[in-house]
C-alpha cells in the first residue's frame, strides 16, 4: 500500500525529449511506474524508451487516460506546463525544477486547490511508492524498499541517505514524498502526514525538515493528535541567519525559521528530534518497539 | 536579490507612491547639485547592509559646499565590509507620524500577506503582534481598493490619511507582482504635512524570476568568495571555521555542515555542488575549497544523480592539477561507487562509505574535536 501514488496510477512525462525527462522516463520504467506517454510540443510521433510523445497534454490524456503528470521542463516554462496539465484533468501533478519563481508557484498551488489537483514540488526529487513498485521523480531507484514506513521530506540527497539507511536498518518505505526545496510548494508536512495517517500501512513517520519557514511548526500542531511514532531530522543547525543554504526555502530571515523553534515545537508534540541523520534509525527502533 | 534604496524608491515612483525628493549620487559634484535642487539633505549609502545609519553611512548636508565635502568622505569608505559607491541624497522631511506597511509571501498559505501598523519607523520583528494588522490576498483577484479600505479601517485611518492608504495598498501590491518581490517594504511611510510620503523602502526581488527582469543589475552581496563560486553556478555560503565541506545537494551540505559542528569541528563553509553535478564544476568548486586554506577539507557525497566516478575523476583532476595540500576526506556512496572508490583508491586516497566516522575523521584531521 501507498499513498498519493500507485501502480494504477498513468503517468505523462512532460519535457520527455530533454536529458533529464529522457534520462528519468528511462529510471522510471525500470522501477516499474506506468509511463504512458510523454510531452514534447513539436515532437508528436516519436517515441522515447518505447513510450509514445505528443504535442500536447489534451492529446495524450484522450489516447492514454492518464491522470499524473511529472514535469521536467526549464523553470521559465513550468507554470505553463503545470496549468496545461491541471486544465486537462490531471489529478497528481509532480514538478521537478528548481528556480521557478514564487509568483508562478502562488499561481500553480492557487488553481491546484480549486482543481482538487496534488501538487508535488517545485524543486522536489518526487515520490516514490516502494510497494507498489511505483515512482515519479529522480530518486535513484535501488536505496528504497517495501515496509512500513511513511518518509516525507524538503530536501532530496539528504533524504536519499535517510531513506537508505531505513533501508539497511530493516525499515521498509510505503511512501517517501519529497515537498521541495523552495518557499511555496504544492504540499505541507500536514497535508502528507494526513495521508500517512489514513494509510493502514503506514506504521511510522520519518520528517526531514530544514531550516526556513514554519511548516515543521505548524506540523507540530498536528501531530499532537497522530497517534503514529514519527522522528524527525532537522537540517541547518549550524547554519547562520540570514544567509539562503542552497534552497530557496532554506533560511532564517528576520528571527523565524530557525532548528531551534522547529526542534521546541516538533518535541513537544511528541515527535523524536534527532540531532543528526544516522541516528534516525535507532530512534525509530526505540519508538517503534515502544507501541 | 536585494535592491539598492535608490533602486526601491524608483519603483515606488513608478507607481504613483510619493517618495521625498531625491536623486543618486557619483559624484561629489553630483552631490553639490542634489543639495542645490532639493536643499538640506540626507547622504544614504547605497550598501545593502542593515544598520548603516549607526555605521556612518548617513550624513546630513545642509549646503551644496557642505553636501560636496560629506560626499567626498564617504564615497569610496568601507561600510562593513562595503565599498561605498553611491550615495542617494534625499531631501529631509518633518515627519510627524511613522507608520509600516509591506507585502510579501506566506509560506504556508501560499498566497501574498500585507501587514501594515501605526507603530512604524522601528523594525517591525520588534512591532508588538497586537499592533500589526495582516490581511491576505486571494492572488485571483489581487489587490482592489477595497481591501485597503478595509485594512484602512482596521488599522483606525480615517479621511485623507485612510483614503491615500487605500491607494497605497493597491499600488504596492502591484510593484510586489509586476517585480516578482519577495518582499516589498515601507518604513517608515512618514506622515508629513498630513500626507503619506515612503521615507524608507526595501524591495527584494525573487531570485528565480530574474529571468524575466533582464534590466535589472545583477547584485550579489555576498563575500569575494561566495561571489566566486555563485559564478560557477553552485551554492556557496563562507562560515568562519577551518574545515572546508562540499557535499551533494542542499539538505546533505546544510547536514554535512552540522555533523562537522556536532563533533566538535568549526566548518569554512556550505557548499553544494548539486543534485547531479559533472567532472567539471565539481572541480571547480574543489579549487575554490583548496583556496580558502583549510585544515582540512571533507568531500560527503550520497550519489544518486551524482555518480561517484565522476565525483573522484573531480578530486583526481584537481589533485593533479593545483593539487590538494591539506587532509582529504572522502564519503563516497551510491551510484558507481565501486568504480570511484577504485580510482580513488588507486592515487592512495582511501573513501568512507559512512557520514558519521568520515565527519568525526575530518574533526580530528584538524586537531579540533570535543575529547
Amino acid at each position: 500500500m501507498a499513498v498519493l501514488l500507485t501502480k494504477n496510477s498513468k503517468i505523462l512525462v512532460q519535457g520527455i525529449t530533454g536529458n533529464q525527462g529522457r534520462f528519468h522516463t528511462k529510471q522510471m520504467l525500470a522501477y516499474g511506474s506506468q509511463v504512458v506517454g510523454g510531452i514534447s510540443p513539436g515532437k508528436s510521433g516519436e517515441t522515447v524508451e518505447g513510450v509514445p510523445v505528443f504535442d500536447t497534454v489534451e492529446k495524450a490524456v484522450q489516447q492514454t487516460g492518464a491522470d499524473a503528470s511529472i514535469v521536467f521542463v526549464p523553470a521559465p516554462f513550468a507554470k505553463d506546463a503545470a496549468f496545461e496539465a491541471m486544465e486537462n484533468g490531471i489529478k497528481l501533478l509532480v514538478m521537478i525544477p528548481e528556480h521557478i519563481p514564487v509568483k508562478d508557484s502562488i499561481d500553480i498551488t492557487t488553481r491546484a486547490q480549486e482543481l482538487g489537483v496534488t501538487v508535488i514540488g517545485p524543486n522536489t526529487f518526487g515520490i516514490i511508492s516502494p510497494g507498489e513498485q511505483t515512482k515519479m521523480g529522480i530518486m535513484p531507484n535501488h536505496i528504497y524498499k517495501p515496509g512500513p514506513i511513511g518518509v516525507v521530506a524538503r530536501s532530496g540527497t539528504l533524504s536519499y541517505e535517510i531513506a537508505f539507511s531505513l533501508t539497511n536498518g530493516g525499515f521498509g518505505q510505503t511512501t517517501v514524498v519529497g515537498m521541495g526545496g523552495d518557499p511555496v510548494v504544492g504540499q505541507t508536512f500536514i497535508s502528507v502526514l494526513h495521508h500517512f495517517k489514513d494509510d493502514p500501512d503506514t506504521e511510522g513517520v520519518v520528517m526531514v525538515g530544514e531550516i526556513g519557514g514554519s511548516a515543521e511548526e505548524e506540523a507540530a500542531e498536528y501531530l499532537k493528535n497522530f497517534g503514529k511514532p514519527v522522528v524527525a531530522y532537522l537540517a541547518g543547525r549550524a547554519a547562520p541567519p540570514g544567509k539562503r543554504m542552497g534552497h530557496a526555502g532554506a533560511i532564517i530571515e528576520r528571527g523565524r525559521g530557525t532548528l531551534e523553534s522547529k526542534e521546541k515545537a516538533l518535541t513537544a508534540a511528541g515527535a523524536q528530534v534527532v540531532t543528526m541523520p544516522w541516528q534516525v534509525v535507532d530512534a525509530l527502533k526505540e519508538l517503534m518497539a515502544r507501541r | 536579490m536585494k535592491q539598492y534604496e535608490y533602486l526601491a524608491k524608483g519603483a515606488l515612483r513608478e507607481h504613483g507612491i510619493p517618495i521625498p525628493p531625491g536623486r543618486l549620487v557619483n559624484s561629489p559634484e553630483d552631490a553639490y547639485e542634489a543639495v542645490e535642487a532639493i536643499g538640506p539633505a540626507a547622504l544614504k549609502a547605497q550598501v545593502l547592509v542593515g544598520g548603516r545609519g549607526k555605521a556612518g553611512g548617513i550624513r546630513f548636508a545642509n549646503t551644496p559646499e557642505e553636501a560636496r565635502e560629506t560626499a567626498k568622505a564617504m564615497l569610496g569608505m568601507d561600510l562593513k565590509g562595503y565599498t561605498v559607491e553611491r550615495l542617494y541624497a534625499e531631501g529631509k522631511l518633518d515627519i510627524e507620524r511613522e507608520f509600516y506597511i509591506s507585502v510579501t509571501t506566506d509560506r504556508n498559505k501560499k498566497v501574498p500577506l500585507v501587514m501594515a501598523s501605526l507603530a512604524g519607523g522601528v523594525e517591525i520583528e520588534d512591532v508588538d503582534d497586537s499592533q500589526i494588522v495582516r490581511q491576505w490576498v486571494d492572488p485571483r483577484v489581487g489587490v482592489l481598493p477595497y481591501f485597503g479600505r478595509e485594512l484602512a479601517q482596521r488599522l483606525g485611518l480615517e479621511g485623507v490619511l485612510a483614503r491615500e492608504f487605500a491607494d497605497l495598498v493597491v499600488k504596492l501590491y502591484q510593484i510586489y507582482r509586476e517585480k516578482d518581490a519577495e518582499l516589498v517594504e515601507i518604513n517608515p511611510l512618514a506622515v508629513v504635512d498630513g500626507h503619506l510620503v515612503a521615507a524608507d523602502a526595501r524591495l527584494n526581488v525573487d531570485d528565480s524570476a530574474l529571468f524575466r527582469h533582464k534590466n535589472l543589475e545583477l547584485i550579489d552581496e555576498g563575500s569575494e568568495i561566495e561571489q566566486k563560486v555563485h559564478k560557477i553556478g553552485l551554492a556557496f555560503v563562507e562560515l568562519d571555521g577551518d574545515i572546508a565541506i562540499m557535499a551533494n545537494g542542499a539538505g546533505m551540505a546544510m547536514a554535512t555542515v552540522d555533523a562537522i559542528q556536532y563533533f566538535g569541528g568549526k566548518p569554512a563553509n556550505f557548499l553544494d555542488a548539486g543534485g547531479g553535478a559533472s567532472v567539471e564544476p565539481t572541480a571547480q568548486a574543489l579549487d575554490v575549497l583548496v583556496s580558502m586554506n583549510p585544515k582540512v577539507i571533507f568531500v560527503n557525497i550520497f550519489g544518486g544523480i551524482t555518480r561517484c566516478d565522476d565525483v573522484a575523476k573531480a578530486i583526481l583532476q584537481v589533485k593533479n592539477t593545483t593539487g590538494i595540500p591539506v587532509p582529504l576526506v572522502v564519503r563516497l556512496v551510491g551510484t558507481n561507487e565501486k568504480e570511484g572508490v577504485r580510482l580513488l583508491e588507486e592515487a592512495g586516497i582511501s573513501a568512507y562509505s559512512d557520514m558519521a566516522p568520515a565527519a568525526e575523521r575530518a574533526v580530528e584531521l584538524a586537531g579540533e574535536g570535543r575529547s
